[in-house]
């Protein structure tokens, strides 16, 4: 598979590390009354999607960034990449 | 119709015309009380489990595609009971000692070879590693052997043991383990099910579940509606796409493996070896193809089909320690979908829905559990109480922080 890169261009997917579901970068709030069935659903529960799937990719052996990247489960088709910080920041997120 | 030696004579002398078809080709009735979702390895051996073991009548398997379609022909036959922790040595045992009886059980030729299984060691640290998963092995009843290099040598002359990076220091041995014809696990224990009046109903598709007042009452199917008194869930690779139709979300990611087969060869390895330094391992199959496999593609996947960086990543590991192998060719690829739960282990269970049970997140160890798997759900089934050897096997294991991590590496399934 190749990703296409925001900043690098298209590279072969064997530089990233996969790290999972993009849900992912929405951590619960530790402080919430609830927080121990989030955090349980945080860390254990997946929606596993047959088709289109947004994932975390780590470029590990590249820039270190991590990317959100959308592509079907059934093909392996990639159709969008954007970096996670820009995701994260379109959520309202700071950093 | 029982096979036999004698049959096989009496039929040869009489042209062949007496064989019948395995199993009956049946509609489904309108109810049943028991109704089985996956006509993979797990779910017929439930089926048939449940009518032998609890003598229940009135079973149906659905399956979507043809019995022996799915991960049950896909995966590298392997049969052994190598694990470290209690909450899996004592069912993976079971399951290696049902397989021991298979053939006799339901009359039917597995070719089940116990020419053992043998994990190499590479480092100090890793024979200790072995040395404590063949005691915790031994404590629970299975069998393991700490081999010597000399020993391992003597036994496996092909065997490079001078890496200059992964040299072989030593390895343990399960000589009990081995490996199977994985299809015949299915027919065997399709045709076994269907003698004791079990309906396998093929190329027919579940595509929900009716439930009213958090009760399951059957599954809508291509070929109607099916009411049930107990629906049970059975199709790893698969679990998250059917339950989702349940609402729920599992613990579990679909994960590809990739498997290969080389062209045949005159017979050279006995039983299963395992790199220890990478991922890799191989037997040979009995038309002589050298079966082989390493690890996940490391992606979520459905497809059925990996990439070449692993390709590339298992030859290494087979000629890091079968130098001999470097001009075999490779004779045919494939991928297969695993249900990689969250800490490696398999989940037999019942859900949040009554009357709705749940089989499923195998990893990359299906297919050595499938006695197992079937005896002891279909022991939930029948009495609604978890099997001895699977009581582990529960859903919140999770939110419990009772994981059973094998490899410990924590909520990453696709490191498991």
């Amino acid at each position: 598979m190749i990703i296409n890169h925001p900043i690098l261009g298209p590279r072969d997917s064997a530089e990233f590390t996969y790290i999972g579901d993009a849900a992912l970068i929405d951590r619960p709030d530790w402080q919430a009354e609830d927080a121990l069935a989030q955090f349980v659903d945080y860390g254990y529960l997946r929606d596993n999607p047959a088709g289109k799937h947004k994932e975390l990719w780590f470029h590990e052996q590249g820039d270190r960034s991590f990317l959100v990247v959308t592509r079907d489960t059934t093909t392996h088709e990639i159709s969008g990449v954007e970096l996670a910080r820009d995701v994260a920041r379109k959520r309202g997120r700071r950093k | 119709m029982r096979y036999s030696g004698l049959r096989v004579i009496k039929e040869a002398l009489t042209g062949h015309k007496g064989w019948k078809p395995a199993w009956r080709e049946v509609a489904p009735k309108r109810a049943y009380d028991y109704v089985i979702i996956g006509g993979g390895g797990h779910g017929l051996a439930t089926a048939y489990y449940l009518a032998r073991n609890y003598g229940a009548k009135n079973i149906a398997v659905l399956e979507k595609g043809w019995v022996g379609g799915g991960n049950v022909g896909r995966n590298t036959t392997i049969i052994r009971s190598n694990y470290l922790l209690d909450g899996n040595e004592p069912f993976y045992e079971h399951s290696l000692k049902l397989w021991e009886g298979l053939e006799q059980d339901l009359n039917y030729n597995a070719m089940i070879s116990q020419r053992g299984i043998l994990n190499l060691v590479h480092s100090d640290a890793q024979r200790d590693a072995f040395t404590r998963r063949g005691n915790a092995m031994i404590l629970n009843g299975a069998d393991a052997d700490l081999m010597t290099t000399e020993a391992i040598q003597t036994r496996y002359p092909f065997l490079n043991v001078n890496n200059a990076r992964f040299p072989i220091k030593g390895g343990l041995a399960q000589h009990r383990g081995g490996t199977v014809r994985h299809d015949a696990v299915a027919w065997g224990y399709a045709r076994a099910a269907d003698s004791l009046g079990v309906d396998i109903i093929q190329n027919c598709e579940v595509t929900g579940f009716r439930i009213e007042a958090g009760k399951c009452l059957g599954v809508e199917t291509n070929q109607g509606y099916i009411r049930a008194n107990k629906v049970a869930s059975c199709v790893a690779g698969s679990s998250s796409r059917l339950m989702s139709k349940a609402d729920m979300r599992l613990p579990i990611e679909s994960h590809v493996l990739q498997a290969f087969v080389s062209e045949g060869l005159k017979p050279i390895l006995p039983g299963v070896i395992t790199f220890g330094a990478g991922h890799f391992y191989c037997s040979q199959s009995d038309k002589g193809g050298l079966v082989f496999g390493g690890d996940l593609d490391g992606y979520n996947s459905y497809a059925q089909r990996g990439n070449l960086p692993v390709v590339e990543d298992v030859c290494e590991g087979a000629m890091a320690i079968f130098p001999m192998l470097g001009r075999v060719r490779l004779l045919r690829m494939w991928g297969g979908i695993m249900d990689m739960s969250m800490d490696g282990s398999p989940i037999i269970d019942r859900t949040h829905v009554e009357s709705l049970y749940f089989n499923g997140g195998w990893c990359y160890g299906g297919f050595k559990a499938t006695p197992a798997s079937g005896w002891c759900y279909a022991h939930l089934l029948a009495t609604d109480t978890p099997h001895e050897y699977a009581k582990e096997y529960r859903f919140d294991r999770f939110e419990k922080g009772r994981m059973i991590d094998e490899k410990g590496v924590g909520n990453n399934p696709q490191l498991h």
